[in-house]
């Protein structure tokens, strides 16, 4: 599963158990508009660490706090592609 | 001075001197007309209880017992809390009326405060104007051009210390409503140009997230109530480079301790063991503090002892040096920290332990970037299952978890329902039989 839809199933599974409704998961929706509070955002970033093995948050240097759910994706994929690379380099 | 002396008029419809001298409940449902009760009640009540906007209803007969209540101030609904044995019920609202202060004998007030306890009943401490007030005065966060925010709710520790600031310094203050977003909060603080805003890390990462992070430009910013990490001081540095970002130690049990303001987290160990308005020592690994701003006693528990024969009150917050800093490690009791909403595990594990598939489980704190700490809960079943990866026995555990879930959303305040739930075969227990809790 790409991490982009890892993220929206996560996120539609946490909605789902705090009985909330989602707007549109488009790529500009504002994460505090979507109807999940702080709360939910840091049991999205506990159960993605999960699913994917990896907390971009604690692991980066680059201090981020993403607004819209596209910084948030980007944010993953990134830090994806940076372990990749590192992993490469490492074997 | 009593607070109040500063109303030139009153709230309470010529009613307040019917609470002179009485034990009261603050149990408004707005932030505002709670702050006005307290600034009128200071001085004209023997003792008054503030309680916060999440108290559970279930709780309210044994705070009213413990506190000796025999009066409730409420705001619009005069009979809101409903079905408690209270003589004396008074409205208060926010169209203060002009009004001659009554003769009233005046009384040394006692502040009582509600915090966490163990079983999920929460505990009383009293407080006095004069403990609450001892870290405030002079400096440059007084004076009219002074604008204060605060993320907090003014009926905790932390939101009562920038209430009584604003009030004290002759400032403004610019109050959060429960039912607004942050991104509303910030655009209404800047509207009203804040200079000074308060909030635990957690309220500060989600400001950060909302695209109105950038509408205020504050000159002091300030964290209490959470362990704030490198990350957020240098966030928060980048997106207010003018500002000044303190970060302080403060319980609603030994009140403000220091601030820290060089940017870095941790503290100076320096700071331990010199003379002052706040003594501070470490022993065994955790942070005690003595002051004139600890809270004075725990009401209605004769077992709880707030402070030990030295006067030192046991923070319960770990530390460890390391250089010439000192460094918060989480607490000792396994009290878990969500964003500035403090829990404890045995009130998780005892609704999770009534699922009929449970043996048993441990709850732990887990960290989080947003929230500072989350509920992982470690569960052993009675029939294991799930971990032999049989695909029937996966799903049957995967109901279970669900079903877990339920339990808990049902009997729980929301941030007390785990973020994750892991299948274990087994957990330590310690030599004396009790569960073996990480040191968060």
């Amino acid at each position: 599963m790409s991490i982009r839809l890892t993220i929206v199933t996560e996120i539609q599974q946490i909605a789902e158990t705090q009985k909330k409704s989602l707007p549109p998961l488009t790529d500009d929706l504002v994460l505090l508009d979507s109807g999940l509070d702080s709360l939910a955002i840091a049991i999205l970033v506990a159960r993605l660490e999960e699913t994917l093995g990896f907390d971009p948050f604690t692991e980066s240097d680059d201090i981020f706090y993403p607004v819209t759910l596209g910084d948030f994706i980007r944010f993953y994929e990134n830090a994806a592609k940076t372990r990749s690379v590192d992993s490469g380099r490492a074997s | 001075m009593a607070l109040g002396e500063l109303v030139q008029g009153t709230g309470f419809g010529g009613r307040l001197v019917e609470l002179a001298g009485r034990s009261v409940l603050v149990a408004t449902r707005d932030q505002l007309t709670a702050a006005l009760a307290l600034i009128e009640l200071d001085g004209v009540a023997r003792r008054f209880v503030i309680c916060p906007p999440d108290l559970a209803s279930e709780h309210l007969p044994s705070v009213i017992a413990r506190a000796g209540v025999d009066a409730i101030v409420s705001d619009n609904d005069p009979d809101h809390p409903g079905g408690l044995d209270v003589p004396l019920r008074v409205r208060c609202t926010v169209a203060i009326k002009p009004a001659e202060a009554p003769p009233i004998e005046r009384h040394q007030t006692e502040w009582v405060l509600l915090t966490s306890g163990t079983t999920g009943a929460p505990k009383l401490l009293v407080h006095t104007l004069a403990t609450l007030t001892g870290a405030i005065g002079g400096g440059p966060h007084q004076g009219p051009d002074v604008v204060w925010g605060t993320f907090y709710d003014i009926r905790r520790y932390g939101g009562l210390q920038i209430f009584l600031r604003a009030v004290l310094g002759s400032g403004s203050f610019v109050l959060s409503s429960a039912t607004e977003s942050a991104g509303d909060y910030l655009l209404r603080l800047g509207a009203h140009g804040v200079t000074h805003l308060s909030g635990t890390p957690s309220h500060w990462r989600r400001a950060l997230m909302s695209p109105s992070a950038r509408v205020i430009s504050p000159r002091y910013v300030r964290m209490s109530g959470e362990i704030a990490d490198q990350a957020i001081l240098n966030a928060l540095h980048e997106c207010y480079p003018q500002a000044s970002i303190g970060h302080a130690f403060a319980s609603t049990e030994a009140g403000v301790g220091f601030e820290v303001t060089d940017g870095l987290e941790g503290f100076p160990a320096s700071m331990i063991g010199r003379r002052g308005d706040v003594d501070m020592k470490v022993e065994e690994g955790s942070l005690r503090i003595r002051s004139t701003r600890n809270a004075v006693r725990y009401l209605g528990e004769d077992d709880q002892v707030l402070a030990a024969a030295d006067g030192f009150v046991d923070t319960g917050d770990m530390v460890e040096r390391r250089g010439d800093r000192y460094y918060f490690l989480g607490r000792r009791s396994g009290l878990i920290n969500i964003g500035g909403l403090k829990v404890y595990p045995e009130e998780i594990e005892a609704v999770i332990n009534r699922h009929p598939a449970v043996r048993m489980s441990v709850v732990r704190s887990k960290r989080s970037p947003i929230t500072g700490s989350l509920v992982a809960a470690d569960v052993v079943l009675k029939v294991p299952g799930g971990e032999q990866g049989h695909s029937s026995g996966s799903d049957q555990t995967e109901d279970v978890k669900r079903e877990i879930l339920q339990l808990c959303h049902e009997h729980l305040a929301a941030h007390k329902v785990p973020a994750t739930i892991r299948f274990v075969q087994a957990l330590d227990v310690a030599a004396a039989g009790k569960l073996a809790r990480n040191r968060a």
